[in-house]
């Protein structure tokens, strides 16, 4: 498993490093932009064209052989798929738009890479220069209403930047705490003739941007030890920090060393296999019981590459209140920020782990014999479950059980949309590996599912990838269907069509008497839409197989649970990409569930 | 690193120390940050602080003596852990340089004001007195006001403000504060102390328009 993983490591990064030759004389501004994206190792881009940024388009047609453009049919799918690209290979993902309507469709994808810690450059067209603050056609002041939402932000306005700029935004994007940066390009510039020779690896002008950490302390590394020595009850909380470092390896030889469970965010499941005994799986509202309750009794908490996010710890003040906290983050702003840390280690996640393991003795091992055995009780008395529906039905917990029994061979590569299906895949698929798991998270953006899958798909052409989606998430970037056949993306749609948006229904069930409040996803008139429906899908809205095929992409539909497991080997088997529309039923909750703001003795299981 | 007052704390038992060990007292900071010269770093930097929800009193911005850098002081008002989030989020941004916190060190403070006096009823000369005692500079006169320029640490500025209320101010402007560190070999002077009404520290002035 170790060896494997490091493996897979050193590829991504042999990969990144050789350079590719790019023509130095006789360029436009926007050739330029895209030889210096060739020489920053980009393969792939996602490029919606329009007025401002035709110049780009033009450019790229004529370094085709060295960077594929994939045409997305909204840009904002073409933002998630270069999320998508980025979370599974950990390379900066590219998307270019117009100026005006296009930059804008680019801000949910924007905030959520922020949110996420996911490297991502945006490119827009900007108007001319000389148009600039006077409303032209199609101009936004996207800076500006990009700045919070972005780790950084360029508008090139001279010629000569051009490669500096590229430079720097792939360097800052992939530094550090990861993120996107935006760079908004002036057509004027975009259109400008180079004079004489160009250098595509000028000296950077970053005098603010620090991003390498201080060597990790060796004193610090000490009482790390210490406290694990003394602890009878540690537990390691592990988090999307552990995945944008690339320290799978080094955190399975030191959780295996130390005998420590672990728990993982969303953002963080793959770090750790899933599979593995020592596996708490998630933490959090929708987490484990047996993972809440070993936070809840820890008195070690070992926080690597995590924030504290209020969907893992619910109540502040109650969360992991016995346990001395170790604190791992290469962001100094999140360390202290949420919860005091007794052991602040502001660091590489890697170097740290690689100076545990290096420091680790067998004499240093905890003795946690009764730490496991009762984590071992929590396991076989809470584990995850879902009742059996009585009929020939398909729950979508189950749906995604089987999908993970009859796919877990394949190294598969998972993306998901946001609600229901979503918390349902992080429980039941169990990732034992990192990068396979994209999830939009910190932002919950519903429609990232698709786009997202065609992202990895163009990155990983070998790769089976999978978008497991709700009825409500697909229908809100559909329209890549379009993408995936035309640019022959054999992405899979996995569709838990339960008719409703299922989370915020399960909210109204629970706390506020079953309202019906604009969670139906069909005609008004059915009575569903008022909750006096008799509960099963009497219409189904729309007809997903219908949509599907009508854009070339094959699909097919199944509602009875004995014909699951041949429609999902239907699904993998056939050629190219498939969508298989699941009916659910719409009744179940996702649980266990610690409603918001509430602590661990407020779980929901029932 | 963090400033922390940890005596006689149990931390085992203190699982969230920011609001345990010491009750959340409001301070006032004083900050500088070195920031590149270029369009859009105040925006930025203003936009973090209000979508983050700090408080910030007064903001400078002004060139250094190096082109490519200005220095921007600022004044904030909240917790030690408030504070610490502010610094840090600032130091985030790109293209902010450095971050200097002049709580606790030895540092001038100054703040410039102008002011505009009504002396409609005969009372040009007790102003006059009085912004000659606090060294303020008439430089503007007016039939019924006048205005004087007066610069010092934020108490004198307000302690001259109050002392005008009677005549009636008709309008006034502040630069905000600005600050640097003093000199490490230097001794401490105690201007900073200046209270209501004790003249401040500088030269007087060398001509009254």
């Amino acid at each position: 498993m170790a060896t494997d993983l490091k493996t897979s490591n050193t590829k991504v990064k042999t990969a990144a490093a050789a350079k590719p030759s790019v023509p130095t004389r006789d360029l436009n501004g926007a050739e330029v932009l895209v030889a210096a994206l060739i020489n920053q190792g980009v393969d792939n881009v996602f490029a919606y064209p329009g007025g401002a940024s035709m110049p780009i388009h033009q450019a790229l047609t004529k370094f085709k052989t060295q960077v594929r453009t994939i045409l997305p049919r909204h840009e904002q799918g073409g933002g998630f798929a270069a999320e998508g690209y980025a979370r599974a290979t950990g390379k900066v993902g590219v998307c270019i738009a117009t100026s005006g309507p296009g930059a804008t469709n680019f801000v949910t994808c924007l905030a959520d890479a922020k949110l996420d810690s996911i490297p991502m450059v945006a490119i827009t067209g900007q108007v001319a220069r000389h148009f600039i603050g006077s409303d032209a056609f199609q101009e936004t002041p996207i800076v500006e209403v990009c700045r919070a939402i972005t780790k950084h932000h360029f508008m090139i306005t001279n010629f000569e930047d051009i490669p500096r700029i590229v430079k720097e935004a792939f360097h800052i994007a992939s530094s550090g705490r990861p993120g996107p940066v935006l760079i908004d390009f002036p057509k004027d510039v975009q259109l400008e003739k180079s004079k004489g020779e160009i250098n595509y690896d000028p000296e950077m002008d970053l005098p603010g941007y620090h991003p390498e950490c201080k060597a990790v302390s060796t004193s610090l590394v000490r009482k790390t030890i210490a406290a694990i020595r003394e602890s009878k009850k540690p537990i390691l909380y592990v988090g999307g920090g552990a995945i944008s470092s690339e320290c799978s390896a080094e955190l399975y030889t030191f959780a295996k060393a130390a005998g420590i469970p672990v728990a993982m965010t969303l953002m963080g499941l793959g770090a750790f296999p899933g599979s593995d005994d020592q596996s708490l799986h998630m933490l959090g509202m929708h987490g484990t019981v047996y993972a809440n309750y070993a936070i809840n009794d820890a008195d070690l908490l070992l926080a690597f590459g995590v924030r504290f996010d209020d969907r893992v710890t619910g109540k502040l003040a109650e969360f992991a209140q016995h346990g001395k906290v170790v604190h791992v983050d290469n962001d100094a702003s999140e360390i202290h920020k949420n919860r005091f840390a007794d052991i602040a280690i502001h660091g590489d996640l890697k170097e740290v782990l690689q100076a545990l393991n290096a420091a680790w003795t067998e004499a240093d091992k905890p003795d946690t014999k009764a730490w496991h055995k009762q984590i071992a009780e929590w396991k076989a008395k809470f584990p995850l479950r879902y009742n059996d529906p009585g009929r020939d039905l398909i729950l979508g917990q189950h749906a995604i059980d089987e999908l993970y029994r009859l796919t877990k061979t394949q190294d598969v590569y998972m993306a998901v949309g946001v609600g229901q299906h979503q918390m349902w895949a992080a429980q039941f698929y169990k990732f034992d590996k990192p990068r396979r798991w994209m999830s939009s998270s910190g932002l919950g953006s519903m429609g990232f599912g698709l786009p997202c899958a065609m992202g990895v798909q163009a990155a990983l052409p070998e790769k089976l990838v999978i978008d497991i989606d709700g009825d409500g998430s697909f229908l809100m970037n559909v329209q890549e269907l379009a993408t995936i056949h035309c640019e022959k993306l054999p992405v899979k749609i996995f569709l838990l069509n339960n008719q409703h948006l299922g989370m915020v229904m399960q909210w109204e069930d629970r706390f506020m008497k079953g309202n019906r409040a604009h969670t139906y996803l069909g005609p008004i008139d059915n009575p569903e839409a008022e909750g006096k429906g008799t509960g099963d899908h009497t219409e189904l809205y729309p007809n997903f197989v219908q949509m599907a095929k009508s854009f070339g992409v094959n699909a097919r539909s199944v509602a009875k649970k004995s014909e699951l497991e041949s429609a999902i080997k239907e699904m993998i088997e056939t050629p190219g990409p498939f969508l298989l529309d699941v009916i659910c039923p719409y009744q179940e909750h996702v649980l266990p569930m610690i409603p918001g703001g509430k602590g661990v003795r407020d779980i929901i299981t029932e | 690193m963090v400033r922390r007052r940890r005596g006689g704390v149990d931390l085992a038992n203190a699982p969230n120390l920011w609001e345990f060990a010491r009750p959340p007292s409001i301070m006032k900071h004083v900050l500088s940050a070195l920031v590149v010269n270029q369009p859009g770093v105040l925006a930025h930097i203003s936009g973090m602080l209000a979508s983050r929800a700090f408080n910030i009193d007064s903001l400078a911005v002004g060139a250094t003596e190096n082109p490519e850098f200005s220095r921007m002081t600022f004044v904030v008002h909240g917790t030690e852990k408030t504070l610490d989030q502010v610094r840090k989020q600032l130091e985030k941004i790109i293209t902010v340089v450095k971050v200097i916190d002049f709580s606790n060190q030895n540092f001038v403070e100054r703040d410039l004001m102008l002011i505009k006096v009504s002396t409609e009823a005969g009372t040009r000369s007790q102003v006059k007195e009085l912004a000659e005692i606090f060294r303020g500079r008439i430089v503007d006169v007016g039939t019924g006001h006048v205005m004087i320029e007066i610069s010092g640490p934020e108490r004198k500025i307000e302690a001259f403000i109050d002392m005008m209320r009677p005549f009636g101010i008709i309008e006034l402007v502040r630069t905000g504060r600005i600050a640097l560190l003093r000199s490490a070999e230097l001794p401490p002077q105690d201007e900073d102390e200046a209270g209501a009404g004790v003249p401040a520290d500088e030269p007087p002035p060398e001509a009254v328009v």
